[in-house]
């Protein structure tokens, strides 16, 4: 794939010794690095804790909910539970997830940087996000926000009690880390690709974050502004969005969707992005209509700004803005179904080798059409009015951020983590943790699909016995679910002390990052690389450019 | 109310079927399409599996009429399922003129209904059945939202503003009434039941018990003690407007916007007097936030809403 202009430099002898992890030690070394791959580290540590933390609050609803009474919690703390739960999964987990820790590590290897283009904002980013995470955490240990994590008005900027303001401005200081990371990317992709990376040669994972980093600068600063408000409307009275002082609570929700919307899009597009490297490489063909799924990744990301009143066709909007929310809504529908065709046709006459990495991919295609279809239920306006805020959307929405959104990032890490780490997980635990992980995902949440046409509502903290049998049978799923979650963090930090050693390229997969030493060195490249040829050239000879740059 | 499980709630109204109905296009439209994909991938997966560590498939770089076919057939399917969304939902939204009104106010954490009639309930609807009815429902603090699953239908009550929904039961019988919309602490104890009856038990029902005054004869009441008569008289020359035949006309406003004189603008002109002066007032009314209840708000509409028609 690609040459390299010059011979061999000396400053590489010692071929496989020296790395990003291993050529600084100490504790200082990370908190103050500016190397793209430590502070995707870093990312990915704390994402994790955070992930732990939004998992333990899910696995007590799930105890809560084993029975129609609430008989294990308070209803505040089931309250506090839930909103918790919301807040550090999306916030501090989801968002950041493949941007903050895959894009960080791989986006510069995939164009043959050496590092971002402000290594700087780059670690100021993870500073951000690291000091909202601990405002949000002081926030749950000063006595929890109850709010939902949608904030909605006047409930939270009037009638709760919890420390909602210091929990805003935990999201509100996190979504600088966002912008930060996004002004980053955008800037990497347009000034530091390799000579020979053109547009169209760019793997689609950096089309997937590109088209991601737009919103995420379009429309952080959104939620930014509103989260500000509704904390000024709650510390001081201010009339923005409560009625009683001439505000208008519905107006908080158009600006929260304005930007809550697009940001699933923020969540999901990366993951788009993981799914189309992963299917190519395990398929060892190009993907399919590359310029589709490119383009289509822009396409949602534009369109995803034009659909927040879709969140609100029971609110009482006019009923003309509801049918233009919804059309723009369906016809979503169709850059999302055309990526899933184009990785469907791209292992058709392929050669296909079912690792973990591609068993969480195809587990991704899945349960995200599930999650995909459901969206359509809830865009249907008539359809929406019966199931709106019940468990139908928290199933959906979770078929989308778990089923779709972590099975895109774990299929990811798991392709990367040699890369990252430089050795090899056990395969057949990784699968494990794969079977158990899509098996309970889908026991947890596919029940929730008929509590909610049964007309559960959401935020239940108590229920009418009718629905318990589902319930149970949600909570085993959480069970066998959590267990998965298990089984994958053991392999893989196992795989850190006894994995064997990865090799440059221990999948024969195609790309930049793939030609280098694994872990790569701290400067990523010994020289830079010059591309000659398409990505996803699985046709052609293996090339290694870490072998000519060190021999 | 049902206590036995089943995987599909009870049809109660006239929307219930057809929404059922839409449902199970969207399931069919669903498990087509996932049981396929998933089908083809399995295929793919066991045919094309890896035999040998040196394949080097033909790369296959895609193909345009390939792509349009599954950008164009997904659009139209689309386009139907909108369509019959969208007309379903207009049809939901109208509510027929002659639907019987009912008035719901929300609050931390109960259900309070005022038929115009004059009886009141908590936590419980009393409906006649085959009759449409229109509820009128805003909320004292935070938002809520009146759902009944066996109806298909539920609309969020917003403080600050009226929201209307209605629906024609269709079965006699006892329903589920929730509060969808999450609300604080109790939020899940917000809820109640619906309850139909053959027309003369409802009538029975509301002439039972003690009977009080219609809400068009509180609204009267209050009317008079709250002063409003002074300046607002049935005939014009008051320091107000008169209030006779302006409800559903529109109103030619000082600065020069014309608004129609629904109950969203004679709440706002009562609570805040000052932010809509009719075209040739001056603005010396005072305001009546934070003075009355939601209830007495809603009984002084309707009392207007009645000098309107039987000016008619």
């Amino acid at each position: 794939m690609t040459t390299t202009e010059t011979p061999a430099s000396p400053a590489s002898a010692g071929h496989g010794e020296v790395n990003y992890l291993n050529h600084e030690y100490g504790i200082k070394s990370w908190l103050l690095t500016l190397d793209h791959k430590r502070i995707g580290i870093l990312y990915l540590i704390t994402t994790t804790m955070f992930f732990a933390l939004g998992g333990l609050f899910a696995g007590l609803i799930r105890l809560e909910l084993m029975t129609p009474e609430g008989d294990l919690f308070q209803a505040d703390t089931y309250n506090k539970l839930f909103t918790m739960h919301g807040v550090a999964m999306i916030f501090f987990f989801l968002i950041p997830s493949v941007p903050a820790v895959l894009g960080n590590f791989v986006l510069p290897l995939m164009i043959g940087a050496k590092d971002v283009a402000f290594p700087r904002l780059n670690l100021l980013s993870w500073y951000c996000y690291i000091t909202g995470g601990t405002l949000a955490s002081f926030a749950i240990v000063a006595g929890g926000v109850d709010t939902g994590w949608t904030f909605y008005t006047p409930y939270s900027s009037t009638y709760s009690t919890g420390f909602v303001s210091v929990a805003l401005m935990g999201v509100f200081i996190n979504g600088f880390s966002s912008i930060l990371t996004g002004v980053n990317f955008l800037t990497t992709v347009h000034k530091m690709r390799a000579p020979g990376m053109t547009w169209f040669r760019l793997p689609l994972f950096i089309w997937a974050h590109y088209a991601t980093s737009l919103m995420m600068i379009l429309g952080t600063p959104v939620v930014a502004i509103t989260l500000l408000l509704v904390a000024l409307e709650n510390m001081f009275g201010l009339g923005i969005f409560n009625p009683e002082l001439g505000g208008d609570p519905i107006l908080m929700q158009h600006l929260f969707w304005f930007y809550s919307h697009p940001a699933v899009y923020i969540m999901i597009v990366p993951g788009f992005g993981v799914i189309s490297e992963v299917i190519a490489c395990f398929s060892r063909k190009a993907i399919f209509g590359y310029s589709f799924v490119a383009f289509s990744s822009l396409a949602i990301a534009l369109l995803g700004f034009l659909v927040w009143g879709h969140h609100m066709f029971t609110t009482g909007q006019s009923i003309y803005a509801g049918m233009v929310f919804s059309f723009i809504t369906f016809f979503i529908a169709v850059p999302t179904a055309v990526k899933i065709f184009n990785w469907t046709a791209t292992m058709y006459r392929g050669s296909i080798d079912l690792k973990s990495p591609l068993m969480y991919a195809l587990g991704f295609i899945g349960l995200f059409l599930i999650g995909g279809l459901t969206g359509t239920f809830l865009s249907t306006l008539a359809m929406d009015i019966h199931l709106h805020d019940t468990y139908f959307v928290v199933s959906h929405f979770h078929y989308v951020m778990v089923g779709g959104m972590v099975m895109a990032y774990l299929s990811g890490l798991h392709f990367w983590w040699p890369k990252m780490m430089g050795r090899m997980y056990n395969e057949a635990w990784a699968m494990t943790g794969a079977v158990l992980i899509f098996l309970g995902f889908n026991l947890t949440f596919f029940p929730q699909f008929v509590l909610g046409y049964l007309g559960m509502p959401r935020r239940y903290h108590v229920y009418p016995e009718e629905f318990q049998i589902l319930h149970v049978a949600s909570t085993g799923g959480a069970t066998v679910l959590g267990l998965g979650y298990m089984v994958l963090f053991v392999c893989l930090v196992w795989s850190l002390f006894k994995g064997a050693k990865a090799g440059p390229n221990p999948w024969t997969a195609k790309g930049l990052e793939w030609e280098i030493e694994s872990p790569p060195t701290p400067h990523n490249f010994h020289e830079t690389p010059i591309v000659t040829s398409e990505p996803y050239a699985y046709e052609e000879e293996d090339v290694l450019l870490a072998d000519k740059g060190s021999h | 109310m049902s206590k036995d499980f089943s995987l599909h709630p009870e049809l109660a109204s006239t929307f219930a079927l057809q929404i059922d109905l839409l449902y199970f296009l969207l399931v069919a439209i669903s498990v087509f399409f996932t049981v396929a994909i998933v089908a083809v991938i399995i295929f793919f997966v066991i045919k094309y599996r890896r035999k040998s560590d040196d394949e080097r498939p033909k790369p296959i770089h895609g193909s345009l009429p390939l792509e349009l076919a599954w950008s164009i057939i997904p659009f139209f399917i689309c386009m139907g399922v909108f369509t019959l969304g969208a007309d379903m939902f207009f049809r939901m939204y109208r509510a027929p003129a002659d639907a019987l009104n009912v008035y719901v106010v929300g609050k931390q954490w109960m259900w309070k209904v005022q038929h115009p009639e004059g009886k009141r309930e908590i936590n419980e609807l009393h409906v006649p059945i085959n009759t449409p009815i229109r509820l009128t429902m805003t909320s004292e603090d935070v938002i809520h939202a009146f759902s009944i699953p066996a109806f298909r239908t539920k609309r969020d009550v917003v403080p600050g503003r009226y929201n209307t929904m209605w629906f024609e039961a269709t079965k006699v019988g006892e329903y589920d009434l929730f509060c969808a919309e999450y609300c604080g602490t109790q939020h899940s104890t917000m809820i109640g039941r619906v309850v139909v009856m053959e027309e003369q038990d409802y009538q029975n029902w509301l002439g039972g018990g003690a009977a009080g005054e219609s809400m068009v004869e509180a609204g009267m009441r209050h009317f008079e003690q709250l002063g409003c008569a002074t300046c607002h008289k049935s005939q014009s020359g008051g320091r107000g407007p008169t209030l006779t035949g302006v409800y559903g006309e529109p109103v030619q406003l000082a600065s020069g916007e014309v608004v129609v004189a629904d109950e969203a603008y004679i709440r706002e002109s009562i609570l805040r007097p000052t932010s809509s002066i009719v075209n040739g007032y001056q603005p010396i009314m005072p305001t009546f936030q934070g003075q009355i209840s939601e209830e007495t708000l809603l009984q002084l509409i309707t009392y207007i809403k009645s000098l309107s028609e039987a000016a008619k």
